[in-house]
């Protein structure tokens, strides 16, 4: 029975009409599992008046849209979209469904997971297959410490899990990329839903956009107390960065929870990043591990986060954080020479 | 107006420590605890029941026998009665098992008194993975709303629940018919002090515990080890990138050359 499922699947969430970052990077990391298994790459695309999107879709990889256009799926609910899901899933038979790790995503697969009596694996990192068994490989940090775990349904199919936003990468888009596009009808009708989404409201005060920053200064429980963390706010002031922080950080109370990089906080790709007092715990590295050039500062010489650093700085941040705040200071009062905003 | 909270005994992660020989966790390093999230999830029942002044809260857990405690610390924040399933049965369970293990606890408790409203924790911080809540309320077929951080109104007449769930960039205002369950983040309230009475409750309650023969219709086969599609297939140290380079000298030195760096990589201080 297990036999019949082909084709890896990328769940596309959209909002407000625009298809979420992490599922184009799905859309590339799927091109890869599928190629290798040699089956097609399908995106399952749900929503109200979305049919334009689904070349999108197919410019960033996928070979097929599934396409389901209904006013029921305005706005996301668990209880439409997981219908609809599990309706696709039972009719094509897919052997990998991917999913963001969004709340939307993480909702839905848990769901969709249960109806199906199928694995989901949560918050993958890391994502490989096995060909010979068609096994999907999904890798994700394993709690307290410097490892990861892989974990493999064997017997059931399809193999799900949500993938971290940023870990993977998506494909440049192709428009000229020619796919197919299935649309599918659905009998839902607004009376059955026993949610409705009243109204959505946007948060556009939000100071710290940690998700878009360019460039960032992220302390941790090295920096001792909450006085010494504001050193880190300095440092950031200095050359116009967001400050970021550890989970110990947050739960210290010194910095608010949409600032905390790492696997239950943001996952970023900055291009600078600075690491002070941090040690580098596997579920902070998954957050910022992509970024372009980082600076690490700790005063253990074997802390992890030197091996993830393109520079390190064996040091006292206390020490070293003030003189760099001056040097960048002075820096900038000669002039533009160095004007990092 | 029946709440049922489901809580989880997990290990004090911020305080666990790894094997460093075996790439293990040495579990006994930490204490457990109730998970965090779902002490705001029983602060939650506390506070919707004394807001309409009536109500029951029960709490129900999975786990071995010294998981009663966090029952009793539940006890202490303010709910009636608590339920423990405690069998060999479930041990090994993965989410999709462990969802079934507690929606067949809930049939069972809701027999006695019919279930209005099931909170759950956003996600159990030993496992961080979210699923359990979602997939109790698929398996009772009642909608879930996930990552809550208000309940703003019951209307119990209307039967009905009007709450804000955290979104990306903002939130969402649901209105959701009971019976439902939520999932609930740390922002929802925040933990109060318990009173006396409840400390002393907490301290001599035993709570029910029941085995896997207490539970009615039960499909053994979905239980536990057995029940689980997922595996652990192997552990791994994630592969190290290239070392980076080290800076040399006192303090002055590596800030010179720190800044010699930057200087050199101004490009990336541009925005895109």
């Amino acid at each position: 029975m297990m036999d019949e499922n082909r084709g890896v699947w990328v769940f596309i969430e959209q909002n407000d009409g625009k298809i979420e970052g992490v599922s184009l990077e799905l859309l590339g990391a799927g091109r890869k599992l599928a190629d290798k298994l040699d089956v097609p790459l399908s995106g399952v695309l749900l929503g109200y008046e979305i049919m334009s999107l689904s070349q999108e879709v197919i410019a960033y990889g996928a070979d097929q849209v599934y396409v389901i256009d209904h006013e029921v799926m305005k706005d996301y609910r668990t209880e439409s979209y997981m219908k609809a899901v599990i309706n696709l899933a039972e009719k094509y038979k897919p052997e990998i469904f991917l999913y963001g790790a969004t709340s939307n995503g993480k909702d839905l697969a848990s769901a969709v997971a249960t109806d199906l009596s199928t694995g989901l694996t949560a918050d993958t990192t890391m994502l490989d297959v096995e060909v010979d068994k068609r096994l999907l490989e999904a890798s994700r940090p394993a709690f307290g410490g410097n490892i990861m775990a892989t974990i493999l349904c064997k017997k059931h199919r399809p193999q799900m899990a949500t993938v971290r936003p940023k870990v993977m990468k998506a494909l440049e888009p192709d428009h000229d990329r020619q796919g197919e596009v299935i649309e599918e009808a659905i009998a839902l009708s607004e009376d059955d839903m026993r949610t409705k989404v009243i109204k959505i409201v946007k948060d556009v005060t939000k100071k710290v956009n940690l998700a878009d920053a360019h460039v960032v200064v992220a302390g941790g429980k090295g920096m001792g107390d909450a006085q010494n963390f504001q050193l880190i706010h300095e440092l950031a002031d200095a050359i116009g960065a967001t400050v970021g922080g550890t989970r110990d950080v947050v739960e210290a109370g010194w910095l608010p929870h949409e600032q905390q990089v790492g696997q239950t906080g943001e996952t970023i790709t900055p291009k600078v990043y600075f690491a002070i007092g941090i040690s580098g715990a596997i579920q902070h590295v998954v957050g910022m591990k992509n970024s372009e050039f980082i600076i690490a500062i700790n005063k253990d010489p074997d802390a992890p986060i030197f091996d993830v650093a393109t520079y390190g700085i064996v040091g006292d941040a206390l020490e070293i954080v003030p003189k760099l705040i001056k040097e960048l200071k002075e820096a900038r009062e000669r002039g533009g020479e160095m004007s990092y905003v | 107006m029946h709440i049922v909270v489901c809580v989880k005994q997990v290990p004090d992660t911020k305080i666990i420590k790894i094997n460093p020989k075996t790439n293990t966790l040495d579990r006994r390093s930490a204490p457990a605890i109730l998970n965090p999230y779902d002490a705001h999830a029983v602060q939650e029942a506390v506070k919707i029941t004394k807001s309409i002044g009536k109500g029951t809260i029960s709490v129900l857990s999975m786990g071995p026998p010294q998981a009663v405690a966090v029952i009793k610390k539940s006890i202490e924040i303010g709910a009636d009665r608590g339920f423990l399933i405690s069998d060999r049965a479930f041990a090994g369970a993965d989410t999709l098992a462990t969802s079934y293990a507690l929606s067949k606890a809930l049939e069972r408790i809701s027999k006695d008194m019919p279930v209005d409203l099931i909170i759950c924790g956003k996600h159990a911080i030993d496992g961080d993975t979210g699923q359990v809540g979602p997939g109790i309320a698929r398996r009772l077929d009642i909608p879930p709303v996930t990552n809550v951080i208000e309940v703003s109104e019951l209307n119990e007449s209307e039967k009905s629940i009007l709450i804000k769930r955290k979104i990306t960039d903002g939130y969402e205002l649901i209105k959701a018919q009971v019976p439902c369950l939520l999932t609930v983040e740390k922002e929802i309230n925040s933990i109060e002090y318990s009173p006396m009475p409840n400390m002393i409750k907490a301290a001599r309650y035993e709570p029910v515990i029941w085995s896997v023969n207490d539970l009615e219709e039960v499909d053994r086969t979905q239980l536990g080890l057995k029940g689980s599609p997922t595996i652990v297939g192997k552990m791994f140290t994630p592969p190290k990138p290239e070392g980076g380079k080290r800076l040399e000298g006192n303090a002055d030195e590596q800030v010179k050359q720190l800044m010699e760096l930057l200087n050199d990589k101004k490009e990336l201080f541009v925005s895109r």
